[in-house]
């Protein structure tokens, strides 16, 4: 289809890309199998962080090797992704605290 | 060899997706659904960014971009208007 790649690099990006996928379908589990709101949370930011993070690494890499220079643009989408994913869960950490005040854990002394 | 890869990729995240999109019809609460489109979302984005390695064109990067700004702010006005929902949905 189009020029072939250097080995190292198809190993490379390959392993990178299948352990962002297996990053990916963990979290999901984590979404669809845990018990609570409040341990659920925790599933997606697998995927935020290490699934979307090791797509991107290998496209910078694959990137990098076509075009004979370093294109590291997507780090824009990693610096969104990492800046605004807390934020997110913080939110709704704090709308499910307000919707059910009960739930939250008691407070350390 | 990479092709395959970006095919297992792909078929991993669509299997992530579909986990996320049974958490999103099945609830319980609107905030489980909130918080399902979310991983959605950010999902959608890596199937764009694997479309973009298989097709080799950086045309996608942008639209990734789009979705990560857009999945966000989508993110945080559904999670501060369910702040104020009850568990039936009525607003206070």
């Amino acid at each position: 289809m189009t020029e072939a790649l250097p080995a190292w690099l198809e190993a490379l990006a390959g392993a990178l890309l299948v352990g962002g996928g297996l990053f990916a379908v963990v979290g999901s589990i984590g979404l669809v199998r845990l018990r609570s709101f409040h341990l659920r949370l925790h599933g997606p930011t697998k995927v935020s962080t290490m699934g979307v993070g090791l797509v991107i690494l290998a496209s910078m890499l694959i990137f990098s090797v076509i075009g004979a220079r370093p294109v590291i643009h997507e780090l824009l989408i990693t610096v969104l992704v990492f800046m605004t994913a807390p934020v997110s869960a913080q939110l709704l950490m704090r709308a499910s605290l307000a919707r059910d005040p009960g739930a939250a854990p008691p407070r350390p002394d | 060899m990479i092709h395959t890869a970006v095919t297992i990729a792909l078929g991993l995240f669509g299997l992530a997706m579909l986990l996320a999109a049974w958490r999103l019809l099945r609830g319980p609460d609107v905030l489980d659904r909130v918080l399902a489109m979310d991983t959605l979302y950010v999902n959608a984005l890596a199937v764009v960014l694997l479309l973009g390695i298989r097709y080799r064109t950086q045309l996608l990067f942008e639209s990734a971009l789009l979705i990560a700004a857009l999945g966000f702010i989508g993110t945080v006005a559904l999670a501060r208007f369910a702040e104020r929902l009850d568990s039936v949905g009525h607003r206070d």
